[in-house]
């Protein structure tokens, strides 16, 4: 069953909603589409002058899987510089099984997406936003 | 006439696969349908009693499949109701527009102009975005309605003495919407313009009488009219195909080849460089005659009849809207809804494990979901082989992710 994939903590990670809307002033926006399956992802922070998230903010028009991403992602990025969100991404791809060794929270809470092979890049789209934005 | 859907589905083998232990309930035609045993048995016997390639060859396998891909191309034919020799065999309707665009592209002057639609399929714009690149030509878009039609009340606007081609969807792959044909050739007569249709979402529903469409040109795909992959066609009037230069360069579309120049063979050769899709071409041909064979009155009485049962059970269930015309007339079985609250990618993964196999997202249709400002939707579509359990199953899964996902 879907039920499985749509477990209760990543329908709460979307429904939460965490940063979702836009900054009133970024430093730094990106947008990411996937051509696949048209999910797109755009991605406001402001950087303090040591190169740290002070704010961000996401807007998603996609998925279930993709609004939770943004959601648990916006959750854990203040205060985190490009290399620490690297960390997290892989943080994700462990929890989804592209990566070996155990996630943390909240990514691990991406595990059932494991058996969801076509629905894994709806997880990773906001990161590829955030990068795209930090680079 | 009844029409006897067990004896339908009995054809086709994958409906008894079980999945999870689900049936499968394959609502998924529109992007691929699924294949009868008379298509997969002749693909079969080619490769079994007459693999060789096409044309060159002396020997008697080559003989074989030489008559058995010309008879797929008269099979195909009597299909189209045009002459076997108007019938060019390509890897697909996506190869069959980017033919036209590139060969009857080359005939167009920097500054003629194309008209399309809103609601095409990429692979019915894009292809002519390229001729622009290549050659100046320039494009303009019919507008679409509300309920998902190509708004033929702005050809007057659009069509100009400029307008060399007009290229539009026969069906929406998104709305269903049938194309008013006779409307869009009336008025492109006006002005000269030459009449292309898409017909991927068309042909898999019944045999064609091109001519009496008025029309130019016509594309479609085997994969969505229950034949092989790789395999597509192009009808083109002759006198079109004549005046066309070669889209791919190779063998077997040449008359003469020098080192200092070459000379083309007449269509469809022309237009079949290499060696083309023998076997696909040969279970295609099988697919024009099994479609043939059917009782179209009575199947598409039959698909009509599961499009107004999913309306009508999706209208029972709150928050979902259609995309595409609320009626039967003028429209074919595909439906496009929306559930309020939940991305159509997750409304179709739901359903995937009611094992109701659907397309959720842009369906390669961007501009109308532009057009309507959606992220996409979920399109159910329909073949002669579904039945109510297929309908009912799906409708089961969409109040399901109602229930769980918002």
């Amino acid at each position: 069953m879907s039920d499985q994939l749509y477990q209760e903590r990543i329908v709460a990670l979307a429904k939460a909603r965490t940063g979702a809307g836009k900054l009133p002033s970024p430093t730094k926006s990106a947008r990411r589409d996937n051509p696949l399956c048209g999910d797109r992802v755009t991605i406001d922070v402001t950087v303090d002058g040591n190169g740290k998230i002070a704010e961000i903010a996401h807007q998603v028009r996609g998925c279930l899987l993709c609004q939770a991403s943004a959601s648990a992602l916006a959750s854990v990025a203040v205060g985190r510089d490009a290399a620490s969100i690297v960390d997290l991404r892989h943080d994700a791809e462990r929890a989804i099984g592209r990566e070996s060794g155990e996630a943390h929270e909240p990514f691990a809470a991406f595990a059932p997406v494991r058996d969801y092979k076509s629905r894994q890049e709806c997880v990773l789209l906001p990161f590829e936003a955030l990068q795209d934005a930090l680079s | 006439m009844s029409f006897d859907i067990v004896a339908v589905r009995r054809q086709f083998p994958i409906l008894s696969e079980i999945i999870d232990g689900r049936p499968i309930h394959y609502l998924d035609n529109g992007a691929s349908a699924q294949t009868p045993l008379d298509v997969i048995n002749a693909v079969r016997t080619y490769e079994t009693t007459g693999r060789a390639n096409v044309l060159r060859g002396v020997h008697r396998l080559a003989e074989r499949a030489t008559e058995a891909y010309e008879n797929a191309r008269v099979e195909v034919a009597k299909f189209l109701g045009v002459q076997p020799m108007e019938v060019v065999f390509t890897g697909g309707c996506t190869a069959a527009i980017n033919l036209v665009a590139y060969s009857y592209g080359q005939l167009l002057k920097p500054g003629d102009r194309i008209l399309l639609s809103e609601l095409e399929h990429h692979s019915n714009i894009v292809p002519w975005q390229l001729l622009r690149q290549r050659s100046g030509i320039e494009l303009d878009m019919l507008p679409v309605t509300l309920d998902g039609r190509i708004d033929l009340t702005a050809l007057p606007r659009l069509l100009t003495n400029k307008t060399k081609l007009v290229s539009l969807a026969h069906v929406s792959n998104v709305t269903g919407a049938l194309l008013d044909v006779r409307a869009v050739v009336e008025a492109a007569r006006v002005v000269g313009a030459k009449v292309m249709l898409d017909g991927a979402q068309r042909a898999p529903h019944g045999p064609l009488d091109l001519p009496a469409l008025g029309i130019d040109f016509y594309a479609f795909a085997g994969h969505k009219a229950y034949g092989p992959n790789g395999i597509g066609v192009l009808w083109a009037k002759p006198e079109l195909l004549e005046a066309m230069p070669p889209f791919h360069g190779g063998g077997s579309m040449i008359g003469r080849v020098t080192l200092a120049e070459t000379t083309w063979a007449p269509p469809p050769r022309r237009f079949e460089a290499g060696t083309p899709p023998i076997g696909p071409a040969i279970g295609l041909g099988a697919a024009c005659q099994w479609m043939a064979a059917l009782d179209w009155s009575a199947a598409h009485d039959h698909e009509m009849a599961l499009v107004q049962r999913l309306m009508d059970g999706l209208q029972e269930i709150d928050g979902t809207r259609l995309l595409g015309p609320a009626s039967l007339q003028n429209r074919y079985p595909v439906v496009s809804f929306m559930l309020d609250g939940v991305h159509p990618h997750d409304v179709a993964q739901t359903l995937d494990s009611f094992g109701v196999a659907v397309r959720a997202g842009h369906h390669c249709a961007q501009p109308l979901m532009d057009r309507f400002d959606l992220d996409g939707t979920t399109r159910a579509s329909m073949a002669p082989y579904n039945d109510n359990d297929d309908i009912d199953a799906l409708l089961a899964g969409v109040r399901h992710a109602a229930k769980t996902l918002r």
